[in-house]
């Protein structure tokens, strides 16, 4: 280290440095090549004839103010929208007022309830007493993600033009959900009320970016979006249930029956309502809850790792095979499902250059035993496959299950790199979020060609 | 002679790209490589460097990686990768177009 035998000049920059410490934006390795930088200067100042304070007068004067340095360290930094708020007054972006965003907002919120409410009008009733048509199934993501694309078109500023464009796969959506025949229950309905969403859920994400989805950490933030509005939406579904709750028993109090209410308004309105409102909070507050997905992330790694470790060892110790029942490929698809989401939440959160760490070594080995024990249901399920015949589910499992299996082998590969110091953790981040599409595209796929490939069964 | 802020934001990607190009270095000596190449004309605020750094790291157009310097004392180097030559061509042809444009317009402001 370049350290200067001039006592007060040390304490300086050692004043400095903790000034610095202190800046939103600026972390550990940032503080210590800053500080790097301003020991060459001042070393340069000082052989060149400057005695020590002013030389440090000088270096500071070059380094810059801290205030925009650190605003442009934010930015530069994986979680850069997303902190641009909390550091204020620089961002570009003017802000629309909240006023008109809180009228906005329940406008839309209110749009949704009614639109689920609309086919009621057509005699497709929901009720305590009656079975929910298969129609509001199909339809779900149709009555609230086009609010919620609408939602993200207003608030990004973005053109009337480019809104109109998202509105096709919504179309499209909505012709693939309603023009097929349908065996009533069949397994390509329940297919197209499962794959729908997710498809039109990429549709949200580049209204969300603006329409620019290979543009910067757009889609980084969608994933956090996206994290975050689950666990509101969760929140907002605890408190309606008991909201929901207090109503029918306080009503039964007074002899009045209040479950027609319950169940044809209370729950299909909020539960439209709450995505758009959930989404607002998000919006809104992002800076207060921030990151509730990767604190989430890092509790469960571990939990998962040595649920799998235990169950391959378990399984290697008693040699019992898997019991390849009918649904269980379904299974190992949500384990695989669960992983990948672990793995993109960790990367969402993480600081792409921090140097590997004991979490990376953790989250490898998730990774990597989340392989293993798909690879073995795999090929226990491949044995059999003849014997049970290719139904729809079976294809979408099998079809879903390679997609993440592809998904999880590369990132095993990135991150042994990344250990290895071979890479960098910013080439799992973008694969990552580069692979968001295909997820998108395969559950299109699902919708728009299984049913008739399958005969509406 | 100042140049203005927002012509030295759009040179910083290039220039520091273009220094890479030239062999791997860290902060320090890529700001006295800019005035060096500028004959000081061409005023960067120290700090803000570093943030174009790690934009391009973020973007994989340049690999830091944190080793020990003559001194003793750890630092962050820098070297360009492959991605970054490929920005840095891009870059270099973008800037062509507008040199070349200033060009064609000052000639023919100096033969009027």
């Amino acid at each position: 280290m370049t350290s200067f035998a001039d006592q007060p000049l040390e304490e300086q920059i050692a004043q400095w440095r903790a000034y610095l410490r202190r800046r939103q934006g600026v972390d550990g390795p940032d503080v210590e090549e800053l500080e790097g930088h301003l020991r060459d200067e001042l070393a340069a100042l000082t052989q060149a004839g400057l005695a020590g304070d002013e030389a440090f007068l000088v270096a500071i004067k070059r380094m810059g103010s801290l205030d925009a340095l650190s605003r442009e360290f934010a930015l530069a930094h994986s979680e850069g929208l997303w902190k641009q708020l909390v550091i204020g007054p620089g961002a570009d972006e003017p802000a629309k007022t909240s006023h008109t965003e809180t009228l906005v907002v329940l406008g839309l919120a209110i749009a949704a309830a009614l639109a689920i409410k609309a086919p009621a009008l057509f005699g497709l009733r929901i009720g305590p007493d009656e079975e929910l048509p298969p129609f509001y199934l199909r339809n779900a993501s149709l009555f609230v993600l086009p609010l919620l694309a609408a939602y993200f078109v207003w608030k990004r500023g973005a053109e009337v033009a480019s809104g109109l464009w998202l509105a096709l796969p919504f179309a499209a959506g909505a012709v693939f959900a309603n023009v097929f025949p349908f065996r009533t229950g069949g397994d390509t309905e329940a297919l197209t009320v499962l794959h729908l969403p997710i498809a039109l859920w990429l549709v949200v994400g580049i209204a969300y970016v603006r329409g620019r989805w290979f543009a910067g950490d757009g889609r980084m933030n969608f994933v956090r979006f996206s994290g975050e509005l689950v666990i509101y939406y969760a929140l907002i579904a605890l408190g309606g249930g008991i909201f929901t709750g207090f109503t029918v028993i306080m009503f039964e109090a007074i002899d009045v029956n209040a479950k027609w209410f319950a169940a044809g308004w209370l729950l299909p309105c909020g539960a439209t309502g709450a995505v758009i409102i959930g989404s607002w909070l998000v919006e809104a507050k992002q800076s207060v809850i921030e990151n509730m997905a990767p604190v989430l992330t890092r509790l469960f790694t571990p939990l998962f790792t040595v649920l799998l470790l235990a169950f391959l060892a378990t399984m290697a110790w008693t040699g019992s095979p898997i019991n390849v029942q009918r649904e269980v490929l379904i299974g190992f698809d949500l384990l695989l499902v669960l992983v990948v989401g672990l793995v993109l939440y960790a990367a969402s959160a993480r600081d792409p250059q921090a140097p590997p760490g004991f979490f990376d070594g953790l989250q490898l080995l998730l990774v990597v035993s989340a392989l293993v024990v798909d690879g073995v249901a795999l090929a226990a399920i491949a044995a059999r496959i003849s014997e049970f015949g290719f139904t729809p589910n079976r294809v979408a499992a099998l079809g879903e299950n390679l997609i993440l299996l592809v998904n999880l082998a590369w990132s095993a590969w990135l991150y042994a790199r990344f250990l290895r110091h071979r890479g960098s953790f910013a080439d799992l981040e973008r694969w990552q979020i580069a692979y968001l599409p295909v997820y998108a595209l395969w559950a299109a796929l699902v919708v728009v060609m299984f049913p008739p490939v399958f005969g509406y069964r | 002679m100042d140049v203005g802020k927002d012509l030295v934001a759009a040179s910083a990607t290039p220039l520091v790209l273009g220094i890479l190009a030239e062999g791997d270095s860290y902060g320090y000596a890529i700001i006295k490589r800019v005035a060096e190449l500028s004959g000081g004309r061409l005023q960067w605020t120290d700090g803000m460097l570093y943030p174009v750094l790690h934009r391009l790291e973020r973007q994989g157009h340049v690999a830091a990686k944190w080793s020990a310097s003559e001194s003793g004392r750890k630092r962050k180097y820098y070297r360009i990768t492959r991605a970054g030559r490929a920005q840095l061509a891009a870059r270099r042809q973008q800037w062509q177009v507008v040199d070349g444009a200033l060009r064609g317009i000052w000639m023919e402001a100096c033969t009027a």
